[in-house]
C-alpha cells in the first residue's frame, strides 16, 4: 500500500522542480530552438521554391533561345537563297548584255567592213580610171605617130581591157 | 584501497550535491535470513539517504537533509543522525521535537515519550508523521536529472545561437531529431497542425524529463533512483497533464462531456457520467501506467539478482546475470517507449481537449 500512496513531499518537489525546469527550458531553450529550426525549415522551403522558379525561368530563357535561334537560321536560309538567285540572275543579266554587245560589235564591224569594201572598190575604180585615161594618153600619143600601129594598140588593149 | 575509495567518491558527491557523507560502522545481520521482498521494496521505494554500497559490512551512503514541518515549524538536520537506523531505534533531537525513522518514515514522538510504542499491526502508537518535505534520494536524482537536461538543452540551444544558418551543431545535431520527433510525430498529428505550438514546451519537457530519470533508474550504482517509477511523481506529471486539458478545453470539448451531441437525449445522459469519470480516468491511467511499467522493470531485475541469494549459489548467477542483462536491454527500450506514451497521451488529451466541431 505504501509503493502505490503518493508521499506529499516527493510531489511537491516534483512539481516545484517540474514548473521549475519546464519555464527555464521554455524560456532558454525549447522556444530558440524551435525557433531555429522552423526559420530553417522555411529557409529551405524558399530556397527551394525560388529554385524552382529560376529553373522555370531558365527554361523559358532556353524556349526562347532556340526560337531566337531557329529564327535566325531560317533567316541566313533565306538571305542565302536570295544572295544565290541574284548571283544567277546577274550572271545571266550580264551574259545576254555581253552577247547584245558582242552581236552589236559584229554587227559594227561588218557594216564597217562593208563600207571599207565599197570606199576601197571606188578608190580603186578611180584608180584604174586614171591608169586607163594615162595609158590611153600613153598609146594615143605613140599611136598618134602611126595610124596602122594606133589601131592596133587600141584594139589589143581593149582585148586586155576586160573590167571586172 | 579502502579509505582511497571512499576518499574519492565522497568528494565526487560532495562536488556535485554539497550534501554531507556518512560512513558509519555498523553491524549487519549477515546470518539474518534473506527477504527478497524487503529488499526489492527498499530499492524501488524512496528513501531520506543515498544507500551507494556496503563495504565490508559497513553501508556507504551519501546522507541528505531531512526537511519537516512541525508544530514548531521548520525542522531539517541530516539523515545521517539517524546513522543508517531505520527501525525506529534512534531518536533524533531537533528544534524541540523527537524524531525517528520507521521503514523510511519520519514520526515525531508525542511530548515526553522516549521510545516508540507499538501497537498489534507493529504501527506507532506515540508518534505522529510530520509533513515530510525531505530532500529523499528520489528528489536529489531528481534535481541531477533536472541539472543535466538544463546542461544538455541550454547547450543545444546555444549551438543554434552559434551557427550563423540554423544549422546545428555539436550536440544539437543530436538532440535536434528528438526535438523534431516529438514535434512531427506527438505534437502535430495529436493536437493539430495550429494549435500544437503552445503545447510543444510542455511535451517536450516531459518526454525529456521522463525518459531521463527511466535512464536514470536503470544505472546501477544509482539503485535507489526509481523517480519514474514512483508514484508521486508520476501523478504530480498526471496532474500536470490534466490540470492543462481542462483548462484547455474549449465548448466542443465540455459539450462532448456534457451533452453528448448527435445521440438520444436517454444517451446522453447515460454517456454523461462515463464521460466525467473518464475525464479523471484518463490521468489516473497517465500515473499508473508509467509507475507500473518502471517499478516491475526494476522489481524484475532486481527478482532475478535475488535468486543468487535465495539459492545461496554461484552457479544460479550466470542465469540471474543473462537474464537481468537481457531484462535491462527491455528496459532501455521501455524507458524510452514508456516517456513517449506518456507524452503523446498527454498530447492526445489535449488535442481532443482543443478539438473544433466538425
Amino acid at each position: 500500500m505504501d509503493l502505490i500512496t503518493p508521499g506529499f513531499g516527493l510531489v511537491f518537489w516534483t512539481a516545484l522542480t517540474f514548473i521549475f525546469l519546464l519555464v527555464i527550458l521554455r524560456k532558454f531553450a525549447w522556444n530558440p530552438i524551435l525557433g531555429a529550426v522552423s526559420d530553417r525549415e522555411e529557409g529551405i522551403k524558399t530556397a527551394l521554391a525560388s529554385a524552382e522558379n529560376a529553373r522555370k525561368e531558365m527554361e523559358n530563357l532556353t524556349a526562347d533561345n532556340d526560337r531566337i535561334l531557329k529564327e535566325a537560321r531560317a533567316e541566313r536560309q533565306a538571305m542565302l537563297k536570295e544572295a544565290r538567285d541574284l548571283k544567277s540572275s546577274m550572271i545571266e543579266s550580264a551574259k545576254t548584255e555581253a552577247k547584245e554587245e558582242a552581236n552589236k560589235l559584229v554587227a559594227q564591224a561588218q557594216a564597217a567592213i562593208a563600207s571599207e569594201k565599197k570606199a576601197a572598190i571606188a578608190d580603186l575604180k578611180s584608180v584604174v580610171a586614171e591608169l586607163s585615161i594615162s595609158i590611153a594618153e600613153t598609146v594615143v600619143r605613140e599611136e598618134l605617130s602611126d595610124k596602122a600601129k594606133q589601131e592596133k594598140l587600141v584594139e589589143s588593149m581593149l582585148k586586155d581591157a576586160t573590167l571586172n | 584501497m579502502n579509505s582511497f575509495r571512499t576518499v574519492f567518491f565522497s568528494a565526487v558527491f560532495l562536488a556535485i550535491s554539497f550534501l554531507g557523507f556518512a560512513k558509519e560502522k555498523q553491524t549487519t545481520q549477515d546470518d539474518a535470513p534473506f527477504d527478497p521482498k524487503a529488499m526489492i521494496l527498499h530499492h524501488v521505494k524512496d528513501a531520506h539517504e543515498f544507500h551507494l554500497w556496503d563495504w565490508k559490512g559497513t553501508p556507504v551512503s551519501l546522507s541528505l537533509p531531512i526537511l519537516l514541518w512541525t508544530d514548531n515549524g521548520l525542522t531539517s538536520f541530516s539523515s545521517s543522525e539517524f546513522h543508517h537506523d531505520d527501525e525506529g531505534h534512534t531518536i533524533v533531537e531537533a528544534n524541540g521535537g523527537r524524531f525517528v525513522k520507521l521503514h523510511e518514515k519520519i514520526y515525531q514522538l508525542d511530548a515526553g515519550a522516549t521510545t516508540v510504542a507499538y501497537d498489534a499491526e507493529h504501527h506507532p502508537t506515540n508518534a505522529q508523521k510530520p509533513i515530510d518535505l525531505s530532500i529523499t534520494r528520489n528528489v536529489f536524482m531528481m534535481w541531477i536529472s533536472v541539472a543535466l537536461l538544463l546542461f544538455i538543452f541550454l547547450t543545444t540551444a546555444r549551438g543554434y545561437k552559434n551557427s550563423k544558418d540554423g544549422v546545428p551543431t555539436g550536440i544539437a545535431g543530436f538532440m535536434e531529431p528528438l526535438i523534431i520527433f516529438v514535434r512531427d510525430e506527438i505534437g502535430k498529428p495529436m493536437i493539430g497542425e495550429h494549435k500544437y505550438k503552445k503545447y510543444m514546451p510542455y511535451l517536450l519537457t516531459i518526454f525529456f524529463f521522463i525518459w531521463i530519470n527511466n535512464i536514470f533508474g536503470l544505472i546501477p550504482i544509482l539503485n535507489g533512483a526509481n523517480l519514474s517509477g514512483n508514484i508521486a511523481f508520476t501523478f504530480t506529471l498526471a496532474m500536470f497533464t490534466f490540470i492543462i486539458t481542462t483548462f484547455s478545453g474549449n465548448k466542443n470539448y465540455w459539450k462532448h462531456i456534457f451533452w453528448m451531441p448527435g445521440v438520444p437525449v436517454p444517451m446522453k445522459l447515460f454517456l454523461m457520467p462515463i464521460e466525467i469519470i473518464g475525464m479523471f480516468v484518463k490521468p489516473i491511467s497517465l500515473m499508473i501506467r508509467l509507475f507500473a511499467n518502471i517499478t516491475a522493470g526494476h522489481v524484475i531485475i532486481l527478482a532475478l539478482m535475488s535468486l543468487i541469494f535465495v539459492f545461496k549459489s554461484v552457479a544460479i548467477a550466470p542465469v540471474s546475470v543473462a537474464f537481468s542483462l537481457f531484462i535491462t536491454v527491455i528496459e532501455i527500450i521501455v524507458t524510452a517507449i514508456q516517456a513517449y506514451i506518456f507524452t503523446i497521451l498527454s498530447a492526445l488529451y489535449f488535442g481532443m481537449a482543443t478539438e473544433e466541431e466538425h
